[in-house]
C-alpha cells in the first residue's frame, strides 16, 4: 500500500509568546523547531502501516527550507521520502496551502500511482485552521474522516475512531481515503542512530508551488493581555500544607 | 436584506452553549439583518413525541437569543452524524436564504462541517473567532496556538464562513419572534458515507479529567509513571482526577487520555493543582479554564506562577504527600 502523511514545520513555545518586531509572526531566533503533535502521530501511523503491510510511505511538507530539518526528522522514523513544497516562510492561508498540496499529490499520483491512505493533522498546532485536509479530500473526492484517535485497515476499507462525549464514534469508510488523526493515536518512537543515518541519504523531492492569493490574510498577531494573576506564595516545602489546606477549606473544595 | 444563518449543535432537547455563543457573534455580525438558525433533527427521534416536541421548544427559544427564523432540517439519515450530510444541508440553506454569512460554533463538529461546506462550495473559512466585523474586506480576531495568541485578520469573501472560539465570548440574552419552518433537505448517496456506524462508551471508573470538579497534575517533575502514586492520592481525597503534562505523556508515564494542553483535554474545574509544571503555553491552553490554580514548583520563577492564584515553592515529593496528610488530619478531627 502507499501512505503519504503531510507535515506542519512549528516552533516549541516554551513557557511565553514573544512577537517579531513586525508582530507579523512569533519570534522564533531563540526556539527550536518540531512536526506539529498531531502529525507526529500521523508519521508514527504512516510508518507503522508500511511495516504491517509493505509499500512505500512518503511524507509531505509545505514550509521555508528549514523544513527539510521535519522531513528528515520523519524519515529518520522510517518514511520513505519525502516532497518538501518550498516556501520563503511567509504565512499562506489555508486554502493556498491545500491547493499546492492537491497539487503536489496529483503529480506523485500520476508518477506513482494513487496512495490508499493520505494523512493529516486534524489542525496545526500553530494557525488552527481545521480545514486543509478536508480541503484535499473534497479536491480529490474522497471520503475525509477527521480528529482520530484509532485507525485500522480492515481488508478495503479503514475502521477510524474519534472521541466523542462519554466514549468514541466509530467509521468504516473505502479506501482511498484521506484521514485526520490527533495526537494520542499512538506513542511515537524515538529516531535511532542508524534511522538517521538512512534518513540523510533518503531522497528529498523539492519543487516551489505558486502561491494562491490569500482570501484568509494574517494582518497582525497579538498576545492577548495575560491573565495577570500572580500567585499569593502559601509557602515553601512541605510546611506550607496547612495553609493549602485551609485555602482548600476557603474554596470548598475539602 | 439577506440574512446570515447559524448552525446550532444540540443534544437532549437543548442547544448547545457554544452555539449560543456562536449567536452573539452572528448578530453583531448582522448588524440588523435577520439572524437564520439550522437545527438538525432526525424523525427517528422524532417518533417520539417528547423528542419532536423538544426540538420544537428548543428552535422556539432561539428567539431568546435574537434567532428570527429557525429552519429544522428533518432526515432519516440525521439519526446518527454525518458531517457531509450537515455540510449539505447547511450549503443548501446559505443558498437558498443567499446568506450573507455562516456561522458555527468551533468546536469538533462545529469546525469539521463548516470545512466541508468551504471545501464543496470552494469559499474561505476562518475558524475560531471572537469578533467579527462586516465590510470590505471582513475584519476579524481569531484564536491561534489554542488561544494562546491572538490573529488579526482579513477575510475577503462574498459569504465569509466563521466558526466562533468556544467558551471566548458571551451568551447574549434578547426577545425576537422566532418562526419555526421545518424542510426535508434532498442528500446524495456519498453525503452518507462518512457516516458514525457504532458508538463506544468509555470505560468507566474515575472522574472524567473534562467534568471533574478537581484535577491534580503531574508534569516532568514528578521524574516517573511511579512518582504519580502521590498525585492519585492526593487527588483521590479531593474527589477529583488526576492529569499530566505533555512531557509525561510523551514519556510513556501516563496515557494521553490524561494529558491537559492544547493537545490534550481541555477542563475547567473549580481548583486545578499542577504540580512541577513549567506552564508552557501548550499546557496553559488546556487549564486557563481553571476558575483557581495551584501550582507546586521548586522554580519560584517558573512560567506557571504567572499564571496561578497560588503557589508552594518546594519539592513535590514532600510538598504532595504533606498535603494529604494534612487532609486526613483534618478529617481525623472533624470525624
Amino acid at each position: 500500500m502507499r501512505v503519504l502523511v503531510c507535515v506542519k514545520r512549528v516552533p516549541f513555545t516554551g513557557g511565553k509568546m514573544v512577537l517579531a518586531p513586525d508582530s507579523m509572526a512569533l519570534e522564533t531566533r531563540h526556539l527550536g523547531f518540531t512536526i506539529s503533535p498531531h502529525e507526529e502521530c500521523g508519521v508514527e501511523e504512516a510508518v507503522r502501516m508500511i511495516e504491517a503491510k509493505s509499500g512505500e510511505s512518503v511524507v509531505l511538507t509545505l514550509g521555508p527550507a528549514e523544513a527539510a530539518e521535519q522531513l528528515r526528522d520523519a524519515m529518520a522514523l522510517g518514511v520513505d521520502r519525502a516532497i518538501h513544497l518550498e516556501t520563503d516562510g511567509s504565512e499562506w492561508d489555508p486554502e493556498a496551502t491545500a491547493a499546492a498540496i492537491i497539487d503536489a499529490i496529483r503529480a506523485d499520483e500520476a508518477a506513482s500511482g494513487p496512495f490508499d491512505l493520505i494523512l493529516f493533522g486534524n489542525e496545526s498546532a500553530d494557525s488552527g485552521g481545521f480545514q486543509v485536509g478536508l480541503r484535499v479530500a473534497g479536491a480529490l473526492g474522497r471520503p475525509c474522516v477527521t480528529g482520530l484517535k484509532k485507525v485500522t485497515i480492515e481488508g478495503a476499507s479503514v475502521r477510524c475512531e474519534q472521541e466523542s462525549e462519554g466514549g468514541r464514534d466509530v467509521y468504516a469508510v473505502p479506501m482511498p481515503a484521506v484521514l485526520t488523526v490527533k495526537e494520542g493515536l499512538n506513542l511515537p518512537r524515538y529516531p535511532s542512530v542508524p534511522g538517521r543515518m538512512r534518513a540523510a541519504r533518503k531522497p528529498v523531492a523539492t519543487m516551489t508551488p505558486t502561491q494562491a492569493q490569500a482570501r484568509l490574510e494574517l494582518a497582525s498577531l497579538v498576545v492577548p493581555a495575560g491573565q495577570g494573576r500572580r500567585a499569593e506564595v502559601l509557602g515553601s516545602g512541605p510546611s506550607a500544607a496547612p495553609a493549602v489546606v485551609e485555602m482548600l477549606r476557603k474554596i470548598g473544595v475539602v | 436584506m439577506a440574512p446570515v444563518v447559524a448552525l446550532i449543535e444540540h443534544a437532549d432537547g437543548k442547544a448547545f452553549d457554544t452555539s449560543l455563543q456562536t449567536l452573539a457573534v452572528a448578530r453583531s455580525f448582522a448588524a440588523g439583518q435577520a439572524v437564520h438558525a439550522l437545527v438538525l433533527s432526525s424523525p427517528i427521534r422524532l417518533d417520539l413525541e417528547l423528542g419532536r416536541n423538544a426540538v420544537f421548544a428548543l428552535a422556539n427559544d432561539l428567539g431568546h437569543y435574537g434567532v428570527n427564523v429557525a429552519h429544522i432540517a428533518e432526515h432519516e439519515a440525521l439519526d446518527s452524524f454525518a458531517p457531509d450530510a450537515w455540510a449539505a444541508i447547511l450549503g443548501q440553506l446559505a443558498d437558498q436564504l443567499d446568506a450573507t454569512a455562516v456561522f458555527a460554533a468551533g468546536t469538533e463538529r462545529g469546525n469539521e462541517v463548516m470545512a466541508r461546506v468551504g471545501a464543496r462550495a470552494n469559499l474561505p473559512l476562518a475558524t475560531n473567532c471572537i469578533a467579527v466585523s462586516a465590510g470590505d474586506p471582513i475584519t476579524l480576531t481569531r484564536q491561534r496556538w489554542g488561544g494562546s495568541l491572538l490573529e488579526e485578520a482579513r477575510l475577503n469573501s462574498t459569504r465569509p464562513l466563521v466558526t466562533v472560539a468556544p467558551h471566548a465570548v458571551p451568551i447574549e440574552t434578547t426577545e425576537a419572534e422566532t418562526k419555526v419552518e421545518t424542510f426535508t433537505p434532498q442528500l446524495k448517496e456519498q453525503e452518507l458515507v462518512v457516516r458514525v456506524i457504532e458508538h463506544v462508551a468509555a470505560a468507566g471508573g474515575g472522574v472524567s479529567l473534562a467534568e471533574a470538579r478537581v484535577v491534580v497534575s503531574g508534569g516532568r517533575g514528578v521524574g516517573s509513571k511511579e512518582g504519580f502514586a502521590i498525585i492519585e492520592e492526593l487527588a483521590g481525597l479531593l474527589g477529583g482526577a488526576v492529569g499530566c503534562s505533555r512531557v509525561v505523556t510523551s514519556a510513556g508515564w501516563r496515557p494521553h487520555t490524561d494529558q491537559v494542553g492544547q493537545t490534550g483535554t481541555k477542563i475547567a474545574p473549580e481548583l486545578y493543582i499542577a504540580c512541577g509544571i513549567s506552564g508552557a503555553t501548550q499546557h496553559m491552553a488546556g487549564c486557563k479554564g481553571a476558575k483557581r490554580i495551584l501550582a507546586i514548583n521548586s522554580d519560584a520563577e517558573a512560567p506557571i506562577m504567572l499564571n496561578s492564584d497560588y503557589a508552594v515553592v518546594g519539592d513535590l515529593k514532600e510538598i504532595v504527600p504533606a498535603i494529604s496528610k494534612e487532609i486526613r488530619a483534618n478529617r481525623g478531627h472533624a470525624g
